[in-house]
């Protein structure tokens, strides 16, 4: 009883001399110990966890039920994303890798790795574009022979009609200016609009996370990245795996399970 | 002035321990970790015996990813519970709400 | 240092020194009056509905105009009144409470309120830019999407919402960190005020419940800008999932709104009534259960949707368990005033109004968590007599209890008693006459949202009724007013401490000196400024309060223009984005985004306390 209480009147001697919070240093007196700033940024990540609960269970509960194509399985390339995906966890361990640097106080291997990471989000980013952009542009192609036959996706099935007398096969479809009518928007159908919605915004934090590492990166030049002030990695690094972690549920749930065979299909 | 700074030290007692953080061998073992799980996953897939096996194999590995990067990368296993308890609260609640809101919408039940 | 392109404020006097300030005390003020002035204009938006309803067939408003009243009156009060209103006490009373300085971020706290009173500010714009949103305060799909509502009221109200929520978030992030973090010694959790452990579990809800309401806005959002289909039927759209998001969010809101009351009413209780609250271990834990359980009911706002009786029975179930905590917290007040000695001032008497009025409303919340029973009130008056009775008679009851208890902590003069009490009187047969009727109303089946009636449905008399008690209920908050002003400029003196009361803001002078504690105060209990008068334990060191701080050698944090600036961004491109069909639209929003970036920048380069500046001291 008497030690604590003279711890208690030690920690409130050392919370007068520790005034205020001084930015940049972590040395001030908290109840928990605990960083503010660190602590801050797990109640938003939690709190992030929220926001993406919700657009992924928005998709899911629009799971089949568009009502015109295309349809994931028209779409999804399992090797390309996996190759995205793998791009993406591999900057998780290049974050990680630029935080044990600073915290060894080496500047080098710090810009090393920080600049590497950025650059696989960036690379991340440039899959996501191409991706979008593929499906935007999907065009049907098939052999008329094969309607009927079983080959066919519920989509392609869907244009059987074009196989008039004398067209033997269908080369995508288009209006009468040639645009070509059969990609993926957010406005063709509930697939099109919850994909676009749920992987844009996890591209959208890529993005800004890309921007916060190549901050850093910039600000370590003019000597604001230091070993006393590596909290300041820690916090980009912590978001930068949450975005990470979120991949690798979106990966799962939207691809993996988006184009297994065996689920109900519209 | 030097009381001053016996003090600052003893501040320092109560944030987060530095030392006892894993070493970069660690992260790269659990990188290679990852990415084989990952392997495995997109393998997997190619599977067709497993039919709807493929749902449970998929998501105990998917959570296993999860469940490395937060405990190591984020390094949630070596630092202060109330972190992962903020953290936690929010991925459990949204796990949650997700799963009533499938059940209500019937995403469970065969049509 | 060289990264600031303004000069910071060191010394800013006048409008600067509001403006750029980011003392937690200031930042209260301006939050409890930003938030008064929107309860006037929300109660101006129900004097129209009552005007209209007070006698059958009248044409005062057109039915457009009433469908703007309603959804206008009721997000005005939720989001711009009441929330706002406990943000004032949050900021005021917290660090107070916990003996801090100031809470976590001071900065991102002046950022949360410039951010609300963006969205304020915008959501009461649409009134006079083309129609206010008129799809109710929770705006059902597909009523707001663009081939019903074409106007851009939905759009200011989507939007504006947003902002609301940028602003809620921060400040809740805010206050996690400042309780969790900046407690002065010796006071652990089980000895933090109830009100700080409201002010605690409500923003965790906040950050829970706020992403939920950000998606589903963002959705409608795209509905209406980029024609996607989330609410589209003729694609496959279903109306419910927003339904689902929304009360995912709503229901936690309601918690939002009412367990800031709840913890003001354990803090005035105990001081009136001369008694320790009693069981304090379980006010707390009937506080966090009801945070927690506030989540698995909300489906019970949609008992008439057809979910099916399995989801109806579960959900009524959770409803009708979550009225035990509820409860519990009821007895304890109770409990508390028992044998104590009480003094009738006039915030008792409110925090009493409180404990009678809320407990009608949570009756008639039992009442429909029947869902059998729910079907027959659904979408009457019922429902509205309801939400009035838990809303008025129980936040906007306990804020005026709170406003009178610190009032002359805020501002060291005392209210006036007499006109206090006037003041509650009228309220109290106000808030009754006004909606208790409409318990009768909803039975006999008038509809919620109806711009008039047929004058044989037999609603006459108490449609009448209600419009007279809202002209009492009027006259009362008029007398508030007065109240407030002349006690402002002439009131009664205040010492620190005039109620004897038992938490550490009152051991401070009145108004409290900028640095709040000259030192950090030592806690040893529950109501350590009881323990130190009566028991002698004088480990809470008095503060000095002659405002001159250079004595004591406290740096305060500098103000900062950057968190205004950043909220002026957010404002900007909010009015851009309602208007991104026309091209001038889209430059206004790229412009407002590029001012909260640059703001962001600068703010994150700015060091709390400039060490060059901070040296003169």
């Amino acid at each position: 009883m008497i030690q604590m209480k003279a711890k208690v009147i030690k920690g409130a001697r050392i919370l007068q001399e520790a005034v205020t919070t001084q930015h940049g240093t972590d040395h001030e007196y908290t109840t928990t110990g605990l960083n503010h700033r660190k602590l801050l940024m797990w109640a938003f990540l939690g709190s992030d966890c929220m926001f993406f609960g919700s657009l992924i269970a928005t998709y899911m509960v629009y799971y089949g039920k568009s009502k015109v194509g295309p349809f994931p399985e028209d779409l999804f390339s399992i090797p390309i994303t996996s190759v995205s995906t793998f791009v993406l966890l591999m900057s998780s361990m290049s974050m990680v890798l630029a935080y044990a640097a600073i915290r060894k106080g080496s500047l080098k291997g710090f810009r090393v790795w920080i600049l590497s990471t950025a650059l696989m989000g960036m690379t991340f980013l440039a899959f996501q574009v191409f991706e979008f952009y593929e499906f935007a542009n999907h065009e049907v192609h098939f052999d008329c022979s094969q309607v009927g036959t079983g080959n066919l996706s519920a989509f392609e099935e869907s244009f059987q009609n074009e196989c008039i007398e004398g067209v033997t096969t269908v080369d995508g479809i288009h209006d009468s200016d040639g645009n070509n009518l059969t990609g993926l928007t957010p406005k063709t159908n509930l697939f099109g609009t919850t994909f676009f919605t749920l992987t844009g915004f996890h591209g959208a934090h890529v993005t800004l996370g890309v921007i916060w590492l190549l901050s850093l990166f910039f600000y370590s030049f003019r000597g604001g990245v230091t070993r006393e002030r590596d909290l300041d990695v820690d916090l980009a690094a912590l978001y930068w795996h949450f975005v990470d972690i979120v991949w690798i549920v979106i990966f799962t749930v939207v691809y993996l399970f988006g184009v297994f065979p065996g689920f109900p299909e519209s | 002035m030097a009381q001053n700074e016996d003090m600052s030290t003893e501040t320092h007692l109560g944030s987060e321990n530095h030392s006892d953080h894993p070493t970069p061998l660690t992260y790269f073992k659990v990188a290679m970790i990852l990415s084989i799980i990952t392997a495995i996953e997109v393998g997997i897939f190619y599977v067709e015996d497993l039919s709807y096996g493929i749902i449970p194999i998929l998501t105990i590995l998917s959570v296993m990813k999860f469940a490395l990067v937060i405990m190591f990368y984020m390094h949630l296993r070596y630092d202060n519970r109330l972190f992962s308890t903020l953290f936690l609260t929010g991925l459990a609640l949204a796990f949650l709400v997700v799963i009533a809101l499938l059940a209500l919408f019937q995403f469970f039940t065969p049509s | 240092m060289t990264t600031s392109i303004l000069s910071r404020p060191i010394h800013p006097t006048g409008l600067w020194a509001w403006l750029t300030t980011i003392d937690h005390k200031r930042i209260g003020i301006l939050y409890g009056v930003t938030a008064f002035i929107m309860f006037l204009s929300g109660g101006i938006e129900a004097m129209y509905i009552r005007l209209q309803l007070a006698a059958p067939e009248q044409e005062l408003v057109s039915p457009e105009i009433y469908s703007q009243l309603f959804t206008m009156h009721g997000t005005t009060m939720i989001f711009l009144a009441i929330m706002p209103m406990g943000a004032a006490f949050f900021n005021y009373l917290i660090p107070l409470q916990i003996g801090a300085r100031d809470v976590a971020f001071p900065r991102l706290n002046a950022f949360s309120y410039w951010t609300f009173l963006g969205g304020a500010v915008m959501l009461k714009s649409s009134w006079f830019l083309g129609g206010a949103p008129n799809a109710g305060w929770f705006g059902y799909a597909p009523i707001t999407s663009s081939a019903y509502n074409p106007g851009h009221g939905i759009d200011f109200w989507i939007l504006s919402l947003q902002i609301l929520g940028i602003a809620s978030l921060a400040a809740a992030f805010n206050f996690i960190v400042t309780i969790i973090n900046l407690r002065a010694p010796g006071m652990s959790l089980m000895r933090m005020p109830i009100f700080t452990w409201m002010t605690f579990v409500t923003s965790i809800l906040l950050i829970l419940a706020f992403p939920v309401i950000t998606v589903a806005l963002i959705e409608v959002m795209f509905d209406r800008f980029f024609g996607t289909n989330f609410f589209n039927v003729g694609a496959g759209g279903q109306p419910l999932l927003w339904q689902h998001l929304f009360w995912v969010f709503g229901h936690p809101e309601v918690y939002i709104l009412i367990l800031p009351a709840l913890g003001i009413i354990a803090e005035v209780i105990p001081t009136f009534s001369k008694k320790p609250l009693f069981g304090y271990p379980v006010v707390v834990l009937s506080g966090v259960v009801i945070g927690f359980m506030g989540w698995m009911v909300w489906s019970h706002h949609m008992f008439t949707v057809g979910l099916g009786p399995v989801a109806n029975s579960v959900f009524a179930v959770t409803t009708m368990a979550i009225a035990v905590p509820t409860g519990v917290k009821i007895f304890n007040y109770i409990a508390t005033m028992w044998k104590g000695s009480i003094s009738l001032t006039t915030s008792m008497l409110y925090a009493i109004g409180f404990i009678f009025l809320f407990v009608i409303g949570g009756l008639s919340g039992v009442m429909h968590s029947s869902a059998a029973s729910d079907a027959q009130q659904q979408d009457t008056y019922f429902i509205v007599a309801h939400l009035h009775y838990v809303l008025f008679g129980g936040s906007i009851m306990a804020l005026g209890s709170g406003i009178y208890y610190w009032f002359p902590k805020m501002t060291g003069r005392l209210m006036d008693e007499k006109l206090g009490k006037l003041n509650f009187l009228l309220v109290f047969i106000g808030m009754n006459v006004t909606f208790f009727p409409m318990h009768f109303l909803g039975l006999d089946g008038m509809p919620r949202r109806i711009y008039t009636y047929d004058s044989d449905m037999g609603w006459n008399l108490w449609n009448a009724v209600s419009s007279v008690g809202y002209l009492i209920l009027a006259l009362g908050v008029l007398i508030l007013i007065v109240n407030i002003i002349w006690s402002v400029l002439s009131g009664e003196k205040a010492d620190g401490d005039p109620w004897d009361a038992r938490t550490l803001e009152w051991s401070m002078s009145s108004p409290p000196p900028e640095y709040n504690f000259e030192h950090i105060p030592i806690v040893h209990g529950i109501d350590p400024y009881w323990e130190q008068k009566r028991e002698g334990l004088s480990t809470v060191p008095i503060s000095g309060g002659s405002g001159d701080d250079d004595s004591h050698g406290i740096h305060l944090p500098q103000p900062s223009y950057w968190p205004l600036l950043a909220s002026l961004g957010l404002f900007v491109s909010g009015y851009g984005l309602v208007y991104l069909s026309s091209s001038i639209g889209l430059v206004v929003s790229i412009i407002g985004a590029a001012i909260t970036m640059v703001a962001v920048y600068a703010w994150s380069f700015e060091p709390v306390n400039d060490p060059d500046e901070g040296e003169g001291h």
